[in-house]
């Protein structure tokens, strides 16, 4: 609970909590070896990632262990000190009070060490600075520190000696640290280098294998069947497309950040991509501003999706453009090709590809739907659906 | 187009042998009589020294290439010699790396998976004095300068664009051609053309935050 080391210890041993925590305590009313052994262990074992406690070598405690921990802890407590007000101590039983207090403000300090290292791991901005309260808590315990120690010398010392003593440990503080600065130093630097390397080793690795499961696999696919033109352009083109959004979309290697969530974009790009895959067409979607998702929107979608394939299925061409832009409240697509073209009027009623699937849904949403098209010069579908929940649409 | 116009003098600059071989033999095929190779460079430096030599009138630019890629190119060469038009070519369609060598100088950009007749034809065209801005392109200057809530009006003539300039740009988007766009808006092709080309100069020349921050993360991947 202070630490997580009766935690870790527990899971490693196999054995209870509660025991491992009794243990302790005993220990501790033993001249305090109980929390000098927790405190070796605290500092020595290596942390270990679990969320949402940091805990020394793997294990995760409840919230009805950590109550039974407090309770013991006071437990230990009293019977400590019941046991020095009994007088069964020992002669520098007397400096168990000044060394609880160092032991409480190392607590302090190395409790934040803990919590600047879970805050690293969640990757939290500013993981790299402290904050203020930890400012705070940090100089708090090296005041406890301080003051536990100065109390044990003190105690065995009259006036007149404090200050040659006081002297002489700052002075042995100063040289200790001058002595060893280069080496904490190179330390520092060398940690610095180290996560580097293995950083940018993590990172070629990943490369490495993400490349190995898609262009690679495409590449193969392709040499075995030279002569099948059309199936080498579809997976051509399919692996095109992941290698951009891998290389430059959202959340890329190169590219911007990554967006949360579904945004009308990502849709549409997804859609295209299907209907590229599906029917053996090249789209390239251009997209200008963007917006979260909403019911009216995944309509928009829908529709476009259905243009998209209408395009590819009636058009005669491999080429479809689509362009949907959000600007001013109103969110328009356009998904235009020149192929075939159509007449309107022609379309039997039984033909419920535009009317029904694009039309109505559109309309079902208060979106408007505006057909361009004459034969022989392409087809326009231009889409628009308000953004905040709008009324009915009119019929074009 | 007069039956004694000089064919363009092509000059292909890529760090990629076997794509400018490809590019070589298509030109050579679709571009016959309109154009003629001038020559080609594979690397920043042997393109500096070879473009002016060999009197190039478009200098067919790849964007990613070691030692500071098409940008390098454009830096030594656009000040000195104004007359030779750079067409910018890419793998990455993402328009943040290209945005960089346009305002650099380049007239237009073309994505490499483009098809040869397109190529050919955007070749004629900037060669002629327009800009070619592809969808994407067209999308990300669009996007680039539009306001957003919060922050500063332009106040530029430069930083905006007029109405009718962001009418054919959508259009563009969409994937219009010149043509259909004068259809569409009741103008001419001519009036098209000087609509793109000032949308190129401000795009090169505006500082909106978009467009000029390229100019200091230019990462290479």
């Amino acid at each position: 609970m202070v630490g997580g080391v009766a935690a870790g210890l527990s899971a490693h041993l196999g054995v209870s909590v509660l025991w491992v925590r009794v243990v302790f305590v005993i220990l501790g009313l033993l001249a305090g070896s109980g929390v000098l052994a927790y405190g070796l262990m605290w500092v020595m074992t290596p942390a270990v990632e679990t969320a949402p406690t940091v805990t020394k070598v793997r294990a995760v405690t409840t919230g009805r262990e950590n109550r039974m921990a407090v309770g013991l802890g006071a437990l230990g407590l009293a019977l400590c000190a019941a046991l020095l007000l009994g007088g069964f101590g020992t002669s520098t039983s007397w400096m168990v009070g000044p060394v609880a207090i160092v032991a409480v403000g190392a607590a302090f300090i190395w409790r934040e060490a803990d919590e600047a290292q879970r805050a690293r791991w969640r990757g939290a901005p500013g993981a790299g600075r402290v904050r203020r309260i930890a400012l705070l808590r940090i100089a708090g315990g090296a005041l406890l520190v301080i003051a536990g120690l100065v109390t044990v010398i003190l105690g065995n010392l009259t006036s007149d000696a404090i200050a040659p003593v006081l002297l002489a440990a700052m002075l042995t503080l100063v040289g200790v640290v001058v002595i060893t600065v280069p080496w904490w130093m190179r330390l520092v630097r060398d940690l610095g280098a180290e996560r580097a390397a293995r950083q940018r080793q993590a990172e070629r690795a990943e490369i490495a294998a993400h490349l190995h499961d898609s262009v690679l696999q495409t590449l193969a696919l392709i040499q075995r069947r030279p002569d099948e033109a059309a199936e080498v352009h579809r997976l051509a083109r399919r692996q095109e497309r992941e290698l951009r959004s891998w290389l430059y979309g959202p959340g890329g290697i190169a590219g911007r950040a990554a967006a949360n969530g579904a945004s009308l974009s990502k849709l549409l790009s997804e859609a295209a991509a299907e209907v590229e895959d599906t029917f053996g067409v090249t789209i390239t979607p251009v997209l200008v501003g963007d917006t979260p998702m909403t019911d009216d929107l995944n309509a928009l979608v829908g529709a476009a999706r259905e243009a998209m394939v209408n395009a590819a299925k009636h058009s005669g061409e491999t080429s479809i453009s689509l362009y949907a832009e959000v600007e001013n409240g109103i969110a328009s697509v356009f998904v235009r090709d020149r192929g075939v073209g159509f007449d309107h009027a022609a379309i039997g009623a039984d033909r419920r590809g535009l009317s029904e699937s694009v039309r109505g849904r559109m309309q079902r949403h208060g979106g408007v739907v505006r057909v361009r098209t004459a034969p022989g010069s392409g087809t326009e579908v231009e889409l628009v659906m308000p953004l905040a929940a709008g009324g009915k649409g009119e019929k074009v | 187009m007069t039956a004694t116009t000089d064919p363009i003098r092509v000059f292909l600059v890529d760090d990629h042998g076997l794509f400018r071989a490809g590019v070589k033999s298509e030109l050579g095929t679709f571009g016959e009589g309109k154009l003629v190779i001038a020559g080609e460079a594979g690397s920043v430096g042997e393109a500096v020294v070879r473009i002016p030599a060999e009197q190039a009138d478009v200098v067919l630019l790849d964007v990613h290439m070691p030692d500071g890629g098409g940008r390098a190119v454009l830096d030594a060469l656009h000040t000195e010699y104004p007359d030779i038009v750079f067409l910018a070519l890419s793998v990455s369609d993402a328009a943040e790396d290209v945005i960089d060598v346009i305002r650099g100088g380049a007239r237009g950009y073309v994505t490499k998976t483009i098809s040869s007749v397109e190529l050919v034809d955007a070749i004629v065209r900037v060669a002629a004095g327009d800009a070619v801005f592809s969808p994407r392109l067209a999308g990300f200057v669009l996007d680039a300068f539009s306001d957003r809530p919060g922050g500063n009006p332009a106040t530029d003539e430069l930083d905006q664009l007029s109405p009718r300039e962001r009418e054919v740009l959508k259009l563009l988007a969409r994937g219009y051609s010149y043509k259909e766009i004068a259809a569409q808006l009741y103008i001419s092709v001519k009036t098209v053309e000087s609509h793109v080309s000032s949308v190129l100069r401000k795009t090169q020349m505006s500082n909106r935050y978009q467009l000029s921050r390229w100019a200091a993360d230019r990462r290479l991947v």
